[in-house]
């Protein structure tokens, strides 16, 4: 509600430019790009060149490093996404409904990696592709299964109002579903096979710092890459809807490609329709 | 919000018919029994759910007969083959849940009456509850005539506290689910794949404590453990659903 009266109706050109809350997307991300840069190639120098060869494992190990982070940061990014999505049915403003869309969407692929680097750790230290044994990398696997159907949902409903407010709400859902799958999934094996490293806090020295490292260098690409989706869908939005003015009102644009971002309307204009 | 504000002054035809409706809007309990004795109504001259969803569980059990090339199952067995079962079943009865409501205007109708959001929640959960147990009332019997090696009789104190539990879990998250999925396109398939990761938690639980339940010693009872992990699942999920249902309902 604040946006609206920052941004008033009858927006020329240059007030769409700054266009509140929306103009940000972009600034500091040349900046924020070169850190997650450093960032990773500190966190691999110190995983290839720091971190001491682990007595069992050897080299494989090494994998905990890309493969831990990455599933930290994506679950995160799931309840972030169901954070961002409670701030969205409390304001009805849209651009929480896009935030809530990238960070989940971008969780998604880093799940995918998360799932896949797991699996190769698997097949290396245990001998087979999947361990059921496992609960983490398990319910990791429900949850990923949980938040593939968030984009079909956003799919199947036309209505850009409905599908924002429908897709808050399976957010908030599965966002509070991640922690507990993970408590019953955890209760329900007993730990068959000996756990490398439960947490960060019964790490080694040196590996627990190169652990962090990794960590926030993942954070930080994480954070990156959601400015960088965010900037693009706006922009791509705002030229959507500069060209649809210059084409005339009520002339439909052909859309290229299928998207279940949320409508270009919304996201240009930064409010609802109420 | 404003719609909210509004309603009691245009929907006063919808209404149940209590003289005092008009001053004030009726309780919330007596909202979610009218609604429920509107959906236990409906099914009983439909029905079009529940013998739908307990044909299908016993043709199941058929079905798992001869997959596993087994006459009698016990223990891990038995505990998975009933809690899928009765899980696909209960699918079918979510699917089905919204879909009069979504084509013949129950929702309008609904939106328009002066009375609370939540109510529509309670009663389809009341009412999904009431299907999944006259579901078990079939598929345990059918399940222990067809497969179950050892009989049901020591079993049958503890399997009613754990079934009772899931049912409860699966009537909420069932609720919320079909109320999600019902206005989509891909309606039937969005109910399945959105409602399957989130109960897999209750089948943990459900199997796991039923499991030690279908041995041929009769060992122990459900443990506590899993119906304690039960009970808090669908504590924390029915408050959920309940607090989110309502934006469900908002056009």
């Amino acid at each position: 509600m604040q946006s609206s009266s920052r941004h008033p109706a009858g927006s020329s050109l240059t007030k769409h430019r700054r266009g509140g809350d929306f103009g940000s997307y972009g600034r500091g991300l040349p900046a924020l790009s070169m850190a997650t840069v450093v960032a990773i190639a500190l966190a691999l120098a110190l995983v290839f060149f720091y971190a001491p060869l682990e007595a069992e494992e050897g080299f494989l190990q090494k994998i905990f490093y890309i493969h831990v982070p990455l599933a930290i940061v994506a679950l995160c990014g799931f309840v972030i996404g169901g954070l961002l999505a409670i701030q969205h049915l409390r304001t009805r403003d849209p651009k929480w409904d896009f935030r809530s869309y990238v960070a989940i969407h971008m969780s998604l692929i880093f799940a995918l990696g998360a799932l896949i680097t797991g699996s190769i750790w698997a097949r290396g230290s245990w001998g087979h592709w999947w361990v059921w044994s496992e609960p983490t990398l398990v319910s990791f696997l429900i949850v990923f299964l949980l938040y593939a159907t968030y984009q079909p949902l956003r799919f199947s409903i036309e209505d850009p109002e409905r599908q924002s407010r429908y897709a808050s709400v399976f957010a908030i859902t599965a966002g509070a579903f991640v922690p507990l799958n993970f408590i019953a999934v955890r209760l329900s094996s007993a730990y068959l096979h000996p756990r490398v490293l439960g947490s960060a806090s019964n790490l080694p020295g040196p590996m627990r710092l190169t652990f962090l490292v990794s960590l926030g260098a993942i954070s930080l690409l994480f954070v990156t890459l959601c400015k960088y989706e965010l900037a693009a869908k706006h922009t791509r939005a705002q030229v959507r809807a500069l060209r649809r003015r210059l084409a005339g009102e009520g002339v439909e644009l052909p859309r290229r490609g299928r998207s279940a971002a949320p409508s270009a309307t919304t996201i240009a204009a930064g409010r609802s329709g109420a | 919000m404003s719609a909210r504000a509004e309603a009691p002054s245009r929907g006063e035809h919808t209404a149940p018919p209590r003289p005092a409706a008009r001053a004030n809007p009726p309780s919330l309990a007596a909202t979610v029994g009218a609604l429920l004795r509107k959906e236990l109504l409906v099914e009983l001259r439909t029905l079009e759910s529940v013998p739908g969803m307990s044909l299908f569980a016993v043709t199941t059990f058929v079905v798992f007969h001869f997959a596993l090339n087994r006459n009698s199952v016990e223990g891990d067995l038995a505990a998975g083959i009933l809690w899928v079962t009765l899980l696909f079943a209960a699918i079918l009865g979510v699917n089905r849940l919204f879909v009069a409501d979504a084509e013949e205007g129950g929702f309008d109708g609904f939106l328009l009456a002066p009375v609370d959001r939540s109510a529509m929640f309670l009663s389809k959960a009341l009412a999904l509850l009431a299907y999944l147990a006259v579901l078990e009332l079939v598929a345990v019997p059918a399940f222990a005539l067809l497969l179950l090696g050892p009989s049901l009789g020591q079993a049958m104190p503890g399997l009613l506290a754990v079934l009772a539990l899931g049912d409860l879990g699966v009537a909420v998250i069932g609720t919320l689910v079909a109320g999600l999925a019902v206005r989509t396109r891909a309606r039937d398939l969005l109910g399945a794949l959105l409602a399957l990761p989130l109960l897999v938690p209750i089948v943990i639980g459900g199997a796991r404590a039923t499991a030690p339940m279908f041995t041929l010693t009769h060992a122990t009872g459900p443990p506590g453990r899993w119906l304690l992990t039960l009970g808090l699942y669908d504590l924390v999920f029915g408050l959920i659903a309940f607090a989110l249902f309502d934006f469900l309902l908002e056009d």
